[in-house]
């Protein structure tokens, strides 16, 4: 999701002119651009195909338009649904503030708020710097690129607004709970049952909640800016809290983006017909 | 003329260790234009090896604590043979030095109402190390050190420039003191005799070969230990004894050279780390000491004077850990000497480890969770470098040389090194201040103590001297650079066999020698032995060659340091073969008892002909000062009796 | 006790030039990396510069690149490599090279000095500091720094960048600012030093782009980038693009 700011890699970069970097007059003369025996180029590599197939089966699925309802399932990526063209959800977060004059997908009035927030977080930008912008591809691996101003300008200067889209990502993070409340429900509307889907959408709020609270911002808002902790005994209680969930927060920002795929995906199955919804109770 | 690069300075610190740092700062904030000689790279000194803490008075946790309480710890683990008036200064200015360390920016650990948190050490009677988890001395260092950068940032705004009045040379090493010329003009007579004044230092620039000289009139040596002459040693290369030869060239005696301590408790596998400690905590949190039969040996090295004291069965030792104020300490926990000779004996007996110590063990007595908790850094350290999980298996460990008690001669007061006016020395260089043995936790206050006065009086001294500085005497300079370009022309000498020397054997065998037959017990026959081989390698050395040239070139740097090891080894051989008793640091298989009447003795080591570098070393006996009374009276009778002689109490 | 032959490669030279040497060496077991580059000083190459003191992590003195990763030679075990690999040893390539593995590191020295000292608390005198454990902590992470510059040298900014030295700091200097700042009785605000803003304007905060290579290879484990540089990177959000905090600051300030 994150290629529409970078410009996409090329894959194998032109060799920079020489004198540069590490070849620079005065450094150890050593002619290779790393000396690296391990399988550095793994991690990156792994990580660029993970965030184009996210981004490829989300683009598809947020222009579609279609199959993101199925009574008491909503997909994540179209709520809250805010356009009038949204499909009739009883009970949904179903909101046409847009009015008639919003004519495209749905998804997309609202996906901006996710994606911005996860295009800024502290660790997806390590990914598609490494993955993408090869930036450094990995440790002690020289980069391409012969200019480097780092996060200092526009564009990436924007990266310090990760704090607002922090603060979108908890009014979407309740909708979506909200989503998880309804469907607790049957076809009709009846309460009090549960299906496979309730479960997905279950599993996968929490994981957004767990990434959304190990955010870095989230961390410092919370405690981090503080610099006596012992004034503020409950703060820093969370600040503690958010920290141990902030060591994770690599490993919870995959697996709250392969739950929202896969949770989108489950509504498109069952929506589309192509699976049946099986009820426990 | 040699080609030498020249400064002027009011003081030079040679050693950028917690002593060098600290004296600089002290000449600095008294108006000197100081500069700081360091061997490494700023910042790296051997002071961040330290881990147990810096013993100061402070009485944060226990407020019975004071410094009287304090002195007579440091003399009693002294054996009473401290300069006393040093180790009065150190107990009482202890606190400040400290507290000083704070307003610098130093972050030490915390009592629960916000002070600085103090722990319990071996001989230190109520809880005083303030520490910084098991890295101290890192705190101590990365705290001068940026004091150092504050106040270059001062002189920056002052003067736009950094280094107008503090400057650091890293990577350079002295290997002369220079003095003034007294009129005589003759080699012999002038420069490295007594009396005259510091006029400077000669050295070179590790990095490029370089040689410099800094004139100035007042030179602080602070330059650390010795331990590299021996084998196995928990000292780093720079502790080549560089300000103890210094000094002793210079015409500065030396004293208390026989007492050097050995550590019980060194790794000694692998070998690439043969040597480093094992801090005492882990016998404190409940390690025991086995043989390769698998017995707890310490119950059958208890010295009758301790028997009461310590418990007599495996079964009592094990439940003073859970209660200690109704069972005995179990034998593990006797003092360091003891328990060095113990390992020792073990394994000369042959019931050593597979690597030649014995074994340590913690798992069969604490859970490893428990390991983990109390011992952070050990559990680190054995799993990093010997791939041993101390939570699951014994380690291997053995005496290694740890730090040397004696050193150069001074005045207690001001630092001032005896007999050549303008050379001052502080730590670990210095003598006196911890009689036969050091405590731990005294040796970063002492630093920071003594430190501060060195600084303080060198600045004092030049600031006396007014314009008058004594002048650098060329010819000595031009020795100083011939006697360093020696190893490069070594093979041109007529040598009987023609074949130059290789540093790196001359000083493996100087090690094995002084491990061998000057280590932790000492017998007079293999300290003879050690003497001729000595002299032999004294006789090598100056055939010592190097190939290359002379940017940064290792073979040569040790070839240089080699002078220095070979005279300090001397010393502490020649006085310990003098001293016919036991105490503390020094151990004599031939005369095991402690003798009141070597008490107030002193042995002095004074280079025997001032002319030949590699000239021998004298020992003489000089008797202390009487203790002062009120100091005295801070002792029961009863203790004193066992130190002192009746003629002592009777006065 | 099992010994074999190694094959090392290790980059001689100096400021002017120089190349990968092939050695053959003996290995023993249990040793590191930096006993074997002894061992070919005592025996083969009596010249061979390297900087080293403490031989056990603790000074921060023999860092170089082992294999292409930078580490501490005295912490590299040569149980992790296979006997038949070749083991090549270079010098850390972001700073000039001095001779052999020792190079100029200067650049960190001139960093160290630009980020203004601890600015003691006016009125408190030595022995009345009181401080909370807990307020202390982040501080006293950072200061299990050893210096090694590891970081420094593993960081692209500069290591691709040589233009980028002279207005970035490096995470090392970046985390003193963020250790300052942290510090409880930190008084450089009382006197007009604002670190949070300086962090970005002065020191270069904004060129990290916190790839995490510096926690990577940081030996004593510190967690530079979450801990230090991306705390201070939300400080100096606080300070200049977060107008909610501006604002809450400000009401503060009146009521």
């Amino acid at each position: 999701m994150a290629t529409d700011t970078q410009p996409p890699a090329p894959p194998t970069p032109p060799a920079p002119p020489a004198r540069h970097g590490v070849l620079s007059a005065g450094r150890a003369a050593i002619a290779a651009r790393h000396l690296r025996t391990d399988r550095w180029w793994l991690q990156p590599l792994l990580t660029a195909l993970g965030l184009s197939a996210f981004v490829v089966y989300s683009t598809w699925r947020a222009f579609a338009n279609a199959y993101y309802y199925a009574e008491p399932y909503v997909s994540p990526f179209y709520s809250p649904c805010l356009g009038s063209n949204c499909v009739d959800m009883p009970l949904g977060a179903r909101w046409p503030l847009f009015g008639e004059w919003w004519g495209l997908s749905p998804a997309l009035l609202v996906l901006i708020f996710p994606l911005g927030f996860r295009l800024t977080c502290y660790y997806y930008r390590k990914a598609y710097y490494r993955g993408f912008w090869a930036s450094p591809p990995a440790c002690a691996v020289a980069e391409p690129h012969e200019k480097y101003t780092g996060e200092t300008r526009f564009p990436l200067i924007l990266q310090n607004i990760h704090r607002y889209f922090f603060y979108f990502a908890i009014p979407v993070a309740l909708i979506l709970t909200y989503d998880v409340v309804l469907a607790f429900r049957d076809e009709q509307g009846a309460w009090g049952h549960m299906g496979l889907g309730t479960l997905v959408l279950l599993v996968n709020i929490a994981l957004i909640w767990a990434y959304t609270a190990s955010c870095h911002s989230c961390r410092h808002i919370v405690g981090g800016r503080l610099r006596h902790f012992s004034k503020h005994p409950v703060r820093y209680r969370m600040w503690t809290w958010v920290g141990k969930l902030n060591s994770r927060h690599m490993l919870l920002a995959w697996l709250s983006l392969v739950s929202v795929a896969l949770a989108d995906l489950y509504v498109y199955l069952v929506a589309s017909g192509a699976f049946d919804d099986p009820r426990f109770f | 003329m040699a080609q030498v690069e020249r400064h002027a300075y009011d003081v030079v610190v040679v050693g950028a260790g917690g002593a060098g740092l600290r004296a600089a700062i002290e000449a600095r904030e008294q108006g000197m234009r100081t500069a700081v000689i360091c061997k490494s790279l700023f910042g790296k000194a051997h002071t961040v090896m330290a881990e147990g803490g810096i013993a100061a008075s402070m009485a944060n946790v226990n407020p019975h604590d004071n410094w009287q309480v304090h002195f007579r710890d440091t003399m009693r683990g002294g054996k009473f043979l401290n300069q006393w008036r040093m180790a009065e200064l150190h107990a009482r200015e202890a606190p400040d030095r400290v507290w000083e360390l704070e307003t610098w920016g130093a972050l030490f650990d915390r009592t629960k109402d916000g002070r600085i948190s103090q722990r319990n050490f071996g001989g230190h009677e109520y809880p005083r190390l303030a520490h910084v988890g098991d890295r101290t001395g890192l705190e101590l260092i990365r705290t001068l050190q940026q004091k150092i950068v504050s106040l270059q940032q001062e002189d920056h705004r002052e003067h736009g420039d950094y280094e107008a009045r503090l400057k650091v040379f890293q990577e350079c090493t002295v290997t002369r003191v220079l003095k003034e010329d007294e009129g005589g003009g003759t080699e012999e007579s002038a420069g490295r005799g007594r009396g005259g004044k510091v006029s400077g230092v000669f050295g070179y620039v590790r990095e490029s070969g370089r040689f410099f000289v800094i004139e100035a009139p007042a030179v602080v040596l602070a330059t650390g230990g010795i331990g590299k002459s021996f084998k196995v040693t928990s000292n780093s290369w720079e502790y080549t004894g560089d300000g103890h030869a210094l000094a002793l060239l210079a015409g500065a005696p030396l004293i208390n050279m026989e007492f050097v301590q050995f550590h019980p408790t060194g790794m000694v596998w692998p070998p690439s780390v043969k040597g480093i400690l094992v801090t005492e905590s882990v016998r404190g949190d409940g390690g025991v000491l086995r043989n390769s039969e698998g017995k707890r040996f310490m119950f059958d090295y208890v010295p009758d004077v301790f028997k009461e004291k310590y418990a007599q069965s495996e079964d009592e030792g094990d439940r003073w850990y859970e209660d200690p104020d109704n069972n005995r300490r179990p034998p593990e926990l006797l003092p360091r000497d003891e328990v060095a000779r113990a390992i020792n004996s073990e394994v000369k007996a042959g019931r050593g480890s597979p690597h030649g110590g014995v074994f340590l063990d913690v798992s069969t007595r604490l859970s490893a969770e428990v390991i983990r908790r109390k011992l952070p850094s050990m559990h680190h350290q054995f799993k990093e470098l010997a791939d041993v999980d101390i939570t699951a298996e014994a380690m291997e460990v053995g005496p290694t040389c740890h730090y040397v008690m004696g050193g150069v001669d001074v005045d207690p007061d001001t630092a001032a090194a005896t007999g050549v006016p303008g050379l001052f020395a502080a730590g670990e260089v210095a003598g006196g201040m911890h009689g036969s043995n050091r405590l731990g936790g005294n040796s970063l206050s002492d630093l920071l103590v003594f430190g501060r006065r060195a600084g303080l009086h060198a600045a004092e001294y030049t600031a006396g001297l007014g314009g008058a500085r004594p002048a650098v005497v060329e010819w000595q300079v031009d020795a100083a650079a011939a006697e360093a370009l020696r190893p490069f022309s070594a093979e041109a000498e007529t040598v009987p066999d023609g074949v130059p020397e290789n540093p790196y054997t001359l000083h493996q065998e100087l090690q094995q020698t002084m491990n061998d037959l000057v280590g932790i017990i000492r017998r007079q026959g293999e300290m003879e032995e050690a003497l001729t081989r000595l002299d032999a390698l004294r006789v090598r050395a100056r055939r010592a060659g190097v190939e290359g040239h002379r940017q940064f070139n290792p073979g040569w740097h040790l070839a240089i340091d080699l002078r220095n090891m070979l005279l300090v080894s001397e010393c502490v051989a020649r006085a310990a073969l003098e001293r016919t008793e036991s105490r503390g640091g020094h151990t004599r298989d031939d005369h095991p008892a402690m003798d009141r009447r070597w008490r107030k003795l002193n042995l002095v080591c004074e280079l025997s002909d001032p002319a030949d570098a590699f000239g021998e070393v004298s020992v003489g006996r000089r008797e202390m000062d009487p203790i002062r009374p009120d100091l005295l009276a801070l002792f029961e009778k009863d203790e004193l009796l066992k130190y002192l002689t009746d003629e002592e109490l009777d006065r | 006790m099992s010994t074999y032959t190694a094959h090392f490669r290790v980059w001689r030279g100096d400021a002017d030039g120089g190349g990968l040497r092939d050695y053959r060496v003996e290995v023993h077991d249990g040793e590191v990396v930096l006993d074997i580059i002894h061992r070919l000083q005592a025996t083969q190459a009596g010249d061979l510069a390297v900087r080293w003191n403490c031989k056990a992590g603790k000074c921060g003195s023999c860092s170089a690149e082992v294999n292409g990763r930078p580490r501490l030679m005295c912490m590299t075990r040569m149980s992790v490599f296979g006997r038949d690999e070749t083991i090549t040893v270079t010098p850390m390539r972001t700073f000039p090279v001095v001779r052999d593995l020792v190079t100029d590191v200067s650049f960190n020295y001139d960093k160290a000095r630009e980020v203004p000292s601890f600015v003691p608390p006016e009125g408190v005198a030595p022995g009345e500091y009181r401080m909370l454990q807990e307020d202390v902590e982040r501080s006293q992470e950072f200061r299990k720094c050893i210096e090694c510059f590891l970081c420094q040298d593993t960081c692209h900014v500069v290591r691709d960048h040589e233009e980028n030295k002279k207005a970035f700091a490096g995470p090392r200097f970046l985390m003193r600012v963020a250790e300052l700042d942290m510090h409880p009785l930190d008084a450089a605000e009382e006197q007009g030093l604002d670190r949070k803003r300086s962090a970005q304007d002065e020191h270069g905060l904004g060129y990290c782009n916190i790839t995490k290579c510096c926690t990577e290879v940081c030996p004593e484990h510190i967690k530079i980038t979450d801990n230090a540089l991306i705390p201070l990177k939300e400080r100096a959000v606080d300070r200049k693009y977060d107008p909610l905090v501006w604002l809450g600051d400000k009401i503060r300030r009146r009521t």
